[in-house]
């Protein structure tokens, strides 16, 4: 995503990046947002943010099945939006870097690191987060083998290892102990809980109550 | 008291919370109206600050920009908490224009949203004089000294004549080791929000160690203690990078108070490299003698960890050394190392972690020179007291561990020559090493309140950073006061709750066990006096040397009739609840009578690939004799936390630092490797049944550290015993074993 966003980027910029770090990366992904937003007839001339362009553009979401409309600043991650925008504080930022994957959540389906997904551009996304599994007071099966397994003991890489988990599974990743810890090597667990999450997608994936 | 709760495998009680993000940890309190700050760090490793351009204020959002030109001074009044270094003095941050180290705090944006703070804080420019940091202990410039006196640790050592021995014994091995620098990078990063309210102040902020925070704050800005609140019901993993009050929560107060508005200020994964301290580099030496038969008559330690200029910070390398093997002469000392980078702290596993492996590698290598197998050689020199104070140990099930240990492993299968096990091309090895850490217990205090439903409250300023202290305190409540665990409620992780020691050295079930145990006691005396006082109670007129407790209800002593509930007793006294606070410390005489420590065997079996260079870690398994277990669910997890905390200090763990200008070039989490979940393979964990009936009334050790303890030390046997290369040097990596 970051080599798309410098090089659509890199056209509006005089003095592209020499090297893309994530705030480059952010920065001038952000202008691809100004260029996608901009009338057609400005987009040529529309340079890297001025931040009163690039802010407040309105994009639609529907997070844990409610929909949801947004003004967001072209540089807000999917995380930032859950996290400081909505109060959806489940999902965590463990590196904001997408090498942690404690900001785990679906998007259309699909696991993503949340803070590697800029919200302007999904607009019309589907977003499934930690708060969106259990249905009122009955855990999502994954949840529940989570605590059995005591497949946690901070907490805080839990929510992602779950939503992981829940796609691990979905995926067809998780047909034995070796494929389900390749798969969910992206999921850092600092207090190494691996053992107790490794159980708990098995149980389930076994058990498919998914 | 009836065990019916402790020593069940209880599943976690905040697991429902944990696994629907319903678990708020610091950065999740969300307040109204509130602005974002943002630390913007140096970019050189010391000088001082020539100027700042003051143009990002202009940029949208940004409320303040906070530096040493316009930062109010702060009182900064004396504060030195448990775990604070002795000796130095903290940053004060803001207060000046000079830079210390890489990344020490320079400026702070505040803004309306944290992405127009971020925006600012990239954009501020600033300006220094810099000068060359000296970073590495192994620099010509780096000069070691003592460290000063302070009452907790002894820097020398000695008994007997180790020099002379050493020259004179028939075996004798010589090693020197170099430790790296290591980063906690706890999950959860560091964060604060510091709300004001007129002259009280309310931090949420993550510690692991809420009464020392408060204090420290008040200390900080001149305020009484009673207006700083802090509060931290969940601690995202900490490992001891919390157990301090760091810079950013002055910070937070100072931007909070600033812009006249709550603050949040969350550390970037980045900075956690650099304020918020790191397990130091060692540099260490270990010198062996021993006769034919395996006996050691010399052993000399010697460590050297680096420290900040502006602190002392020591910890217990070289104690493990004193009293773990039965030797005549032995000499331990430890020194410092002051640099140009932040203060250390303490990282699981503090000084055993690093010193244990100095001696176990070394004692590994005597083995392989007098033909003795490893285990039957720490058998010749267990020693029957702890022969640096002469006091008998509490309980030592060492040999015990080893015995399991070595049985579930199957350490009989290995074959003892270097090289001398494969599978297909790769070269196989197993290793073992001993693990200790001592079973200590500082004051701690808590509350419990019983209220007229017949449920207990139970209170204290305790933390839970995953071993899982809601659980196991509830535990020791519901036996202390016979009632089922659904019917208590703990709480922790507030300032305003009697106070608890740091959530850290593997103490909290012993300080904080023992006081909740203490406080359930105070509550059933009060009850009993509730009930002598009620003339319609079947207690009335009753002393409490004729009345028990049983299953949560008072009764005569031996008496047929099934007694008053809690209920009964609280609702006949009009239902106003009654509680009892109680602080508890440990009788000084247990210290000076026992030597108290945890102890464990680590087992590994690692393979190395040839023609890569890859180790990694097969199996492996602690047996441990930690005293009474209370939760061997949650037991077990924490155990393999530490063995997989162990795995990366052995073959991953590394804070690289740029010598140039003092820079961590590795300071995030995709280059800082720590194991994933590929990295650990089967893992094991046994327990001693260890009864210790002088350590603490509820008889147990701990487990947070001595389980990461050891296990650096059998990885690098292991990987001898693979390759026949010794490597002296952590992280174990590629080029240390190409060409095996």
């Amino acid at each position: 995503m970051s080599t798309d966003a410098e090089h659509t980027g890199s056209q509006g910029r005089s003095d592209p990046p020499a090297r893309v770090t994530r705030r480059a990366a952010l920065q001038t992904a952000a202008s691809a947002v100004a260029f996608a937003t901009a009338p057609a007839s400005n987009a040529q001339q529309t340079g890297p943010t001025t931040s009163a362009a690039a802010e407040g553009s309105t994009i639609r979401l529907i997070v844990n099945g409610q929909p949801r409309t947004l003004s967001v600043d072209p540089r807000q991650s999917i995380l930032d939006i859950l996290r400081e925008t909505l109060d959806l504080t489940g999902t965590k930022k463990g590196c904001n870097a997408g090498a942690c994957g404690a900001c785990t959540v679906l998007l259309n389906g699909q696991r993503i690191n949340s803070c590697l997904a800029l919200a302007a551009m999904h607009d019309g996304a589907e977003i499934t987060t930690i708060e969106g599994l259990a249905k009122g007071d009955d855990l999502h099966p994954l949840q529940q083998a989570f605590i059995e397994r005591d497949g946690l003991q901070c907490g805080y890489c839990t929510p992602g290892q779950i939503m992981s988990g829940v796609a691990c599974i979905s995926e067809g990743h998780a047909g034995s102990v070796q494929e389900i810890k390749a798969w969910m090597s992206g999921n850092i667990c600092r207090c190494g809980a691996y053992a107790g999450i490794v159980e708990a997608i098995s149980d389930v994936a076994k058990g498919g109550k998914l | 008291m009836n065990p019916q709760a402790i020593g069940k495998p209880l599943t976690r009680i905040d697991g429902r919370a944990k696994v629907t993000g319903a678990a708020r940890y610091a950065a999740e309190f969300n307040q109204p109206n509130q602005a974002y700050a943002v630390i913007v760090s140096s970019t050189i490793g010391l000088g001082r600050i020539t100027g700042i351009d003051p143009a990002a204020e202009h940029l949208p959002g940004v409320l303040a920009i906070i530096s040493h030109l316009n930062a109010p001074r702060l009182p900064y009044n004396p504060h030195k908490g448990g775990i604070d270094p002795s000796y130095g003095e903290r940053l004060h941050v803001l207060q000046d224009d000079q830079v210390r180290f890489y990344g020490q705090p320079v400026a702070l944006v505040v803004a309306d949203t944290l992405v127009r703070a971020e925006r600012a804080a990239a954009a501020l420019r600033i300006t220094y004089d810099a000068q060359h940091p000296i970073v590495g202990p192994r620099d010509k410039q780096a000069k070691p000294i003592a460290p000063e006196a302070d009452g907790r640790l002894e820097a020398d050592n000695v008994r007997g004549d180790p020099e002379a021995a050493l020259a004179s014994a028939a075996v004798a091995v010589d090693i020197t080791s170099d430790i790296a620098r290591q980063n906690h990078h706890p999950m959860e990063p560091h964060a604060t929000i510091a709300a004001w309210d007129g002259d009280r102040l309310t931090l949420w902020s993550k510690s692991q160690f809420v009464a020392n925070e408060q204090e420290e704050i008040a200390a900080v800005f001149g305020m009484a203690p009673e207006n700083v609140q802090v509060i931290c019901p969940f601690v995202g993993g900490a490992f001891g990078t919390s157990l301090r009050t760091w810079p950013h929560v002055t910070l937070a107060a100072l931007a909070a108070r600033q812009v006249g508005r709550p603050v949040k200020l969350a550390l970037t994964r980045r900075q956690m490299s650099f304020t918020t301290g790191h397990r130091p580099r060692t540099l260490q030496r270990m010198a062996l003698g021993a006769t034919r038969d395996g006996r050691l008559t010399s052993i000399i330690h010697e460590g050297t960890g680096e420290t900040s200029r502006y602190e002392q910070f020591i910890e217990s390398l070289t104690s493990g050394t004193d009293f773990m093997y039965s030797c005549p002469n032995v000499r331990t000392r430890y020194r410092l190392v002051p640099l140009d980078t932040g203060t250390p702290t303490y990282m699981r596993g503090p000084g055993e972690a690093s010193g244990m492996y100095a001696l176990e590698t070394a004692l590994d290598e005597l083995a392989y020179k007098l033909g003795i197998d490893p285990i039957e050689l720490r058998r010749r020199n267990e020693p029957r007291i702890d022969e640096s104070t002469n006091r008998p140990f509490s309980s030592r099930s060492l040999m015990a561990c080893y015995d399991i240990g070595a049985e579930r492993f199957g350490w009989a299968k290995r074959t003892p020559e270097p090289q001398s096990m494969r599978d297909g091309r790769l070269l196989i090895g197993m290793g073992t090493a001993t693990a200790t850490y001592p079973a200590m217990q500082f004051p701690a205090s808590a509350r419990a309140r019983l209220l007229a439903d017949g449920t207990a409250e139970i209170e204290s300023a305790a933390s839970d950073m995953g071993p899982g202290t809601y659980t196991s305190m509830t535990q020791v409540a519901a036996d202390t006061l016979g009632i089922p665990v659904g019917r208590v409620r703990f709480s922790l992780g507030n300032s305003d709750f009697p106070p608890a020691p740091p959530h850290g050295g593997s103490q909290t079930m012993a300080a904080v066990g023992s006081a909740i145990r203490a406080a359930c006691l105070a509550v059933q005396d009060l009850l009993v006096e509730r009930a002598a006082a009620n003339p319609r109670s079947p207690a009335h007129n009753m002393g409490k040397e004729a009345l028990e407790w049983v299953d949560g209800h008072l009764r005569r002593k031996g008496g047929a009739a099934s007694g008053q509930s809690y209920a009964e007793i609280v609702g006949a006294a009009g239902g106003v609840p009654v509680e009892a606070t109680v602080s508890v410390a440990r009788d000084p005489e247990i210290d000076n009578k026992y030597s108290m420590h945890a102890f464990g065997a680590v087992f590994v079996e690692v393979s190395v690939d040839p023609d890569v260079g890859i180790a990694r870690v097969r199996r492996a398994l602690g047996a441990y004799g930690a005293g009474r277990i209370v939760n061997p669910r949650l037991a077990r997890s924490q155990c393999l936390g530490g063995m997989i905390g162990g795995i990366g200090m052995a073959l991953m763990e590394h804070t690289s630092l740029d010598a140039r200008d003092g820079r961590p070039v590795n300071a995030h989490m995709a280059e800082y490797l720590l194991p994933v979940n590929l990295d650990i393979p089967d893992l094991d964990v046994l327990f001693v049944d260890e009864v210790d009936p002088h350590v603490n009334p509820l008889g147990v050790k701990g487990l947070g550290e001595v389980s990461l303890v050891g296990m650096a030390p059998a990885i690098a046997n292991a990987v001898f015993h693979a390759t026949g290369r010794r490597i002296h040097e952590l992280p174990i990596r590629i080029e240390h074993l190409l060409g095996v």
